[in-house]
């Protein structure tokens, strides 16, 4: 199975789970409400049905418990007590830990099982065995893991589609929940004459194998139960037909199935063509019949197969540091292999070029694959978000739109997920501290919905992941008059307005005045700084009253690989992100002239500044006549960086310059080039930031 | 890595700065290349010379005789980069250091080692570990660790920058 699947499972989940905590909230409060019951019900079986599918087992069968419960709940067999919603928040806890890829190892599985049992023993004992299992083995009533194949026919209401209920999803659905063969029935099609238009006449076989019991097929028509004649046969399964792929023959099977009589059958046996082509012929049976028994035939053959070879099936779980040491020797893997391919042009030997060409192509391919297992898009927590401000802002009632860009900046997906939490806590923050309500933003000459962007960019060897609202601004007063309450600084501390935004992030500050749901839940910005600083992260705060703040979190990758563009001066190399880049110029002395010794330089109808990185960095060296503009933009703002030459585009392979070189400044890390040499990743936001302050303590 | 096990090893690594000799515990090096050409990290102070690739890792480098104190060591047939492993804030690191010429490895008994002496070496004493000697000739044993702990590093990252 695809991690990303996977990971869309585990966000999916996440997102039901949130709901699900939200739902027991509120049965908690309510407990005779049928519909929060209802709520509950779906979301655990959800859970369960997707886990199963997505091969998360465990997660199935612990929600398979809970379900049951709710099931009964329902059904008004098991009342809603403090105990129930108590221990169902439990169990939802459990799930999540269950589904927590990082704590993986940590999952107290003992916790579990106690819960387990608890779950088990609100359930009556003499729950009454269901009427429809008939078929080999003792068939589960819920999925136990152990696939079952079901033969099942789904006969709807000739008025279904009055109700609104459209057959087509329902049998998609089923579908779902397996490996699964439809054929629908026509027999029942009445000629023209009596056909109303709008009315249901087909009727489906379907041959379904599923891990999740014959209750996931049932609750797939769970509302529409009195509109559906539902026939579910078990008929393979369990450990039955163990070693024994082969199964029933077809004439068995329609007999089985009540579609043929045995008198038929042994008369037509006497020829001797394939058995359905023979019943076909006969006009005996209708050829859907035939072609629903052959699926049967198809799909339990492979069913059997397919548990004969399981185990070798599974996936297969690595531990992180593994697939760091991997991702590392790929690393070393493609630097050696662009030298090898100069090494093979230089020598001019075609055969040695050959390989090299082909060393390459496996090379890319190989780094490809690696980085794929590790790398996944940010945009896969974005879109959650985007709920998230939805709901919240209905809540609140205020008018915001969430605007993402960069949703395809790739991310360590560790890091993904341990961004989550800070992420959702500072867009919580926007939502209910930043964004105004709909009059006041129209009083103060606002549009009157807010806006809160949501953008990650690559920078050299970090993402930065900005978190920009329009709305009211940090409080300055309000906060300088916190932090000297609380003691984080004195009463005559002269700090500039910078300095106190960041002070939100000190241990022990909470300005907000009262403790609503949405920013109450005890999570302070201290803990998200804590968060984003164990990822090595920083996180900065930057506000202006009345038009709103900004929250960049730059968070560094261990290792990526970037589109660059690498550049020259004097001896030294240095690339800088592709993305960043807009165009490069000439510079000539001349133009240095022109421009009176200012460091702008004209592109078309712009001047644009530009920092001479030659002096920047105190290269040695000549400076050559003619010189490189390197035009960035980031933000919105353009900087050309000068350089000696321009060589072209690099596929940089991020190197983490260490802890030694932690406070560089204008170098965010460095990269191994073909020969072996080390160049260096320029830092274009921080240069542009360098700049800034310069030209202010310059003039 | 414990204080004991260091004094397990009664192994040094013997190099030349300058005319005279220092010593590493041999636990603490990782290997000795040949001088390579070393990219410089701008607006960093003199003596952290850059960094160079080590079998696909990035590698900071370190001038010791800059650090001591001495002139820039001068790139020769004999300069070598000797890689060690050192902890720095509890963290393994990997580090460079610039020597004119790798001599021995020398197996001294911790009853050879005198402590070091409070003046006379021109070296601060907190990165001493003790004093050897090997044919009337002094050597200096370095506490590496000390040499490029966090707050010597520190102190370099608020110099201001170079122009």
């Amino acid at each position: 199975m695809l991690d990303q699947q996977k990971d869309m499972f585990r966000e999916e989940a996440a997102e039901l789970l949130t709901e699900l905590e939200e739902s027991l909230l509120e049965l908690e409060e309510t407990p005779d409400d049928q519909e929060l019951v209802a709520k509950v019900f779906r979301a655990m079986h959800t859970i369960k049905g997707s886990g199963a599918m997505f091969g998360f087992d465990e997660v199935a069968a612990f929600t398979h418990e809970v379900e049951t419960v709710y099931d009964l709940v329902r059904g008004g067999t098991i009342q809603v007590t403090q105990d129930l919603i108590n221990l169902s928040l439990a169990a939802r806890d459990h799930i999540r830990g269950l589904l927590d890829p990082a704590a993986d190892q940590g999952v107290d599985r003992a916790a579990g099982n106690a819960l387990v049992e608890q779950f088990k023993a609100l359930v009556p004992q003499s729950e009454p065995a269901s009427a429809q299992d008939n078929g080999p083995g003792e068939e589960p009533s819920g999925g136990d893991g152990e696939s079952w194949t079901y033969r099942i026919r789904v006969k709807l209401a000739e008025n279904i589609v009055f109700s609104g209920t459209r057959p087509d999803s329902l049998i998609r659905e089923l579908a779902d929940l397996g490996t699964c063969r439809i054929v629908a029935q026509t027999d029942t099609v009445p000629l023209l004459e009596d056909y109303a238009p709008e009315s249901l006449y087909i009727y489906w076989d379907v041959v379904l194998t599923t891990d999740r019991g014959s209750n996931a097929i049932r609750d797939v028509f769970i509302f529409v139960e009195d509109d559906v004649e539902l026939k579910i046969d078990v008929i393979d399964g369990g450990d039955d037909g163990e070693g024994d792929v082969n199964y029933k023959r077809i004439g068995e099977i329609l007999l089985d199935r009540g579609d043929i009589t045995s008198a038929e059958l042994d008369k037509i046996l006497g020829e001797n063509k394939p058995i359905g082509q023979k019943l076909i012929d006969s006009r005996n049976v209708d050829p859907g019949k035939i072609e629903v028994a052959l699926h049967e035939q198809e799909m339990v053959r492979a069913s059997r197969t397919q548990r004969q070879s399981q185990e070798a099936a599974a996936t297969v779980r690595v531990p992180a540091d593994r697939l760091d040491r991997l991702v590392d020797l790929v690393g070393e893997m493609v630097t050696i292999q662009s030298r090898m391919s100069q090494t093979a042009i230089g020598r001019d030997d075609a055969d040695l070029i050959s390989i090299a060409e082909e060393v390459e192509r496996l090379t890319d391919e190989l780094r490809d694959n690696t980085l794929s297992l590790r790398m996944l898009p940010i945009g896969t927590t974005f879109s959650k978000f985007k709920r998230l401000v939805r709901d919240l802002s209905q809540e609140l009632g205020k008018e915001i739109e969430l605007v993402t860009s960069g949703a395809d900046t790739e991310l360590d997906k560790t890091v993904i997920e341990k961004l989550n939490d800070p992420l959702v806590h500072l867009i919580r923050n926007s939502i209910d501290h930043g964004i105004e309500a709909p009059q006041i933003r129209a009083g103060a000459g606002k549009k009157r919905h807010g806006t809160i962007r949501l953008a990650a960019i690559h920078s050299g060897d970090s993402v930065i992941i900005e978190i920009a609202d329009d709305g009211a601004g940090l409080n300055q007063e309000r906060i300088r008059a916190k932090a000297v309450e609380k003691g984080i600084i004195g009463d005559q501390d002269n700090l500039s307005p910078q300095e106190l935004y960041q002070l939100v992030f000190a241990s022990g500050f909470s300005t907000a005045g009262k403790v609503t749901g949405v920013s109450g839940r005890g999570v302070g910005m201290d803990v998200v700084r804590r968060a984003i600083e164990s990822l090595r992260g920083t996180i900065t705060i930057d506000s202006n009253p009345g038009t709103g703040t900004t929250i960049r979190v730059q968070i560094p990758l261990t290792l990526a690989i970037i589109e660059s563009l690498l550049v020259a001066i004097g001896k030294e190399r240095y690339v800088l992100p592709l993305a960043l880049v807009e165009e490069c110029v000439e510079l000539r002395r001349n133009d240095v002239y022109e421009a009176h010794g200012r460091n702008l330089v004209r592109v078309r109808d712009q001047l644009i500044p530009y920092l001479p990185l030659r002096r920047t960095f105190a290269v040695g060296g000549d400076q050559p006549a003619i010189e490189q503009v390197v035009i960035t933009c980031f933000e919105g703002q353009h900087i050309g960086l000068v350089v000696d030459r321009v060589i072209g585009e690099h596929q940089t392979v991020i190197k983490p310059l260490g802890r030694i070189y932690r406070d560089a400044q204008g170098i965010s890390g460095a990269t191994i080039l073909g020969d072996g040499g080390v160049a260096l990743i320029l830092d274009v936001p921080q240069l542009l930031a360098g700049a800034e302050e310069n030209e202010d303590s310059d003039y | 890595m414990s204080e004991d096990s260091f004094n397990e090893t009664n192994q040094y690594l013997t190099f030349k700065l300058d005319q005279e000799i220092f010593a590493l515990s041999i636990a603490k090096v990782r290997e000795v290349l040949d001088f390579t050409e070393i990219t410089k990290v701008p607006k960093t102070p003199d003596f952290m010379r850059g960094v160079i690739n080590v079998r696909g890792g990035v590698v900071p480098v370190m001038d010791l005789r800059v650090k001591f104190g001495m002139e820039p060591t001068p790139q020769t047939v004999n300069t070598c980069i000797i890689i060690v492993e050192i902890i720095i804030e509890g963290e393994k690191t990997i580090l460079g250091a610039l020597a004119d010429q790798v001599e021995e490895v020398l197996d001294l008994d911790p009853d050879q080692i005198e402590p070091a002496p409070r003046v006379g070496t021109g070296l601060r004493t907190e990165f001493i570990k003790g004093m050897g000697k090997r044919d009337e000739q002094f050597i200096i044993i370095l506490d590496i660790d000390r040499v490029f702990s966090s707050e010597e590093l520190a102190a370099v990252a608020v110099e201001p920058a170079q122009e």
